[in-house]
């Protein structure tokens, strides 16, 4: 009989809209600015700078490499090196980023900064309410924006945070035992050299007086 | 366009009810490009006779950004994100027809569970694509909002996925070039497996809703036929193709990914008209749901990405390749080739929807104008990828 395929299909639309009063199912949306989805882990939106510690300055892990600007798709950061140099994380004396500028009207939000950064300095942030008064300056986000201390990052990725958190202090570890190690054997070969170096005079000595000790 | 000319020569002209002054004149109407159902920003330039389409001349280009010409200047990487802007709804099979061609070029292997991922992500995209083009579709037809919205309903939680996966809903910006990017977890791939288990509802849902409607009957069935050798001639792939009875998916001939590895079946359509093209999304979506539970009862833990791929300075050797996949829309491939230089000598997109899109004149012509909006929307394009 025709008008059947109707009469189906209206009594699907009746069962959603009686539907979405009782089943969570029918009814997913939330009110925005009131009710909020919470956010998955994993998500991302614009990149931001970390620094360790309390100060945005010192703490700061970008070390001016220029492989994000290099490697960024459409091109939207902007590095100037500093002249001077100042101590990493690990106590390394390492240039910093003096300008450090993110476009984010032509950021696309690819994550390939993060991926390329062998420092681990560039994140991306979940803030996504970033409407401004004006076009240009206001979303062109400097260094002193983008700066966001390690804790804000534990708060938004905290399974990425740990982990990465971990590789630092394991690379720190593996650099401290190098540099003990390191030491160990520049001690060890000092001494075998001290060793060395006695026993080439003790044995001058045995054949005859050295004239002055020490000139091997 | 003398091909063209001669359709509308042989065809018979029906009477105009109106037998008016204008009959015989044919008024020409620039549809678009910011007409609300040319999905974007397309433009017919059409000549009508009365109500009936006796030319049609599709005008592309409102969207172009270089999208061929970047890739050639960015490195092999770089251009991944891009591939999420050409069909902004299939990011996930974008990405995977990439980094297949980019794999396919320099020699890389797989692993095994990066592929199971891919297979999985890519038959969602499908999930979410198919669903989404039964809704605009029927939005064309006038069934303004309520199909469109219970198909962006399941789309949505689809793309909740990716965005707990990948970190974006649609520029999901996911697989790298001998893997993926992110592994999947324990409770996403419960979580997908438990929305993938309820799809068929919402299928039968669907299908109650739309597929026995008498209106939607009349305006699909033998509109827009599309005969077997025209569509083989025109190089059409997809959905669109097997509406005409060809038997043609590039799952099955090119054996890429794991697709080997799943039983499904290809559904055919006979008759090449509207009705078939939209019967055939409804159709696929039950066998893609049926490939991604054989997926999910086969994927086993493991790496997700080949350690041999450098992710600074990647340069393939010298050489040339071309990767395709069955994207939702049809065959979707990139052409590379590389100079042995970090950013590829000369990158080519082979968009499904552009080239599908070549049939639409001889779809359309002796249709009425509002038939036009029904077989382009069963055409199923994106704009970005049209103009890329």
């Amino acid at each position: 009989m025709i008008g059947t395929g109707i009469l189906k299909g209206m009594a699907v639309t009746a069962r959603n809209f009686v539907g979405s009063y009782f089943d969570k199912e029918r009814l997913i949306t939330v009110q925005y600015p009131e009710e909020r989805i919470p956010l998955p882990e994993n998500y991302r939106n614009f990149p931001f700078l970390i620094y360790d510690g309390n100060d945005s300055h010192a703490g700061l892990r970008c070390v001016a490499c220029k492989i994000c600007e290099k490697e960024c798709p459409p091109q939207c950061i902007y590095i100037v090196k500093s002249q001077d140099k100042k101590p990493d994380y690990m106590g390394k004396p390492q240039f910093y980023p003096k300008v450090f500028d993110i476009d984010i009207s032509v950021c696309m939000s690819c994550q390939i900064c993060v991926e390329v950064c062998p420092f681990e300095a560039i994140k991306m942030d979940k803030e996504f309410e970033l409407s401004q008064r004006e076009r240009f300056d206001h979303l062109l986000l400097r260094k002193e924006q983008l700066s966001k201390s390690n804790e804000y990052y534990h708060k938004i990725h905290p399974v990425e945070a740990a982990t990465v958190d971990k590789g630092l202090a394991d690379a720190a570890t593996a650099a401290e035992a190098k540099k003990r190690a390191a030491a160990e054997a520049a001690a060890k070969a000092a001494a075998a050299k001290a060793a060395a170096a006695a026993a080439a005079k003790a044995k001058p000595a045995a054949d005859a007086p050295s004239p002055s000790p020490g000139s091997s | 366009m003398s091909a063209v000319v001669e359709t509308i020569e042989a065809m018979e002209r029906p009477p105009l009810s109106m037998g008016s002054r204008l009959e015989g004149e044919l008024l020409e109407v620039s549809m678009g490009p910011q007409h609300p159902s040319t999905h974007g920003v397309f433009r017919m330039n059409v000549a009508l006779d009365g109500e009936i389409v006796r030319k049609l001349k599709p005008v592309f280009g409102y969207l172009h950004r270089n999208h061929e010409k970047i890739g050639e200047n960015t490195s092999y990487l770089g251009s991944m994100p891009y591939t999420d802007r050409l069909d902004y709804f299939c990011s996930m099979t974008n990405n995977w027809a990439y980094a297949l061609s980019v794999e396919k070029l320099a020699g890389i292997e797989v692993p095994e569970r990066a592929e199971y991922l891919r297979v999985i992500l890519a038959e969602l995209t499908r999930l979410q694509n198919h669903a989404s083009l039964l809704g605009f579709l029927l939005s064309d037809m006038g069934a303004w909002g309520t199909p469109l919205m219970y198909a962006f309903r399941e789309r949505e939680k689809i793309l909740d996925l990716f965005e707990s996966l990948a970190g974006s809903r649609m520029m999901c910006d996911y697989m790298r070039f001998g893997g993926c990017r992110v592994d999947a977890s324990e409770e996403w791939l419960a979580g997908a497996q438990q929305i993938v288990d309820r799809f068929p509802k919402f299928l039968d849902e669907f299908e109650e809703l739309i597929l026995g409607n008498e209106i939607v009957i009349g305006r699909t069935q033998n509109v827009g036929k599309l005969s077997a050798e025209l569509a083989v001639n025109a190089g059409i792939t997809g959905p669109m193709l097997r509406a005409c009875g060809v038997n043609y998916d590039i799952r099955k001939i090119d054996c890429y990914g794991f697709y080997p590895r799943f039983k499904f079946r290809i559904p055919l359509g006979e008759h090449g008209d509207t009705y078939d093209r939209l019967m055939m999304r409804a159709l696929e979506m039950r066998e893609s749901v049926e490939i991604l539970k054989q997926a999910f009862a086969q994927i086993a833990p493991g790496p997700i990405v080949n350690p041999k791929v450098k992710v600074r300075a990647f340069r393939p050797p010298v050489g040339e390749a071309y990767g395709r996949i069955e994207g939702p829309k049809g065959e979707l491939g990139f052409y590379l080739i590389s100079d042995g230089a970090p950013n590829p000598y000369r990158y080519r997109v082979r968009p499904p929807s552009f080239i599908n899109l070549t049939v639409l004149e001889d779809l359309c012509l002796g249709h009425t104008v509002a038939d036009v909006m029904v077989i382009l929307g069963s055409i199923d394009i994106v704009m970005g990828e049209v103009d890329r």
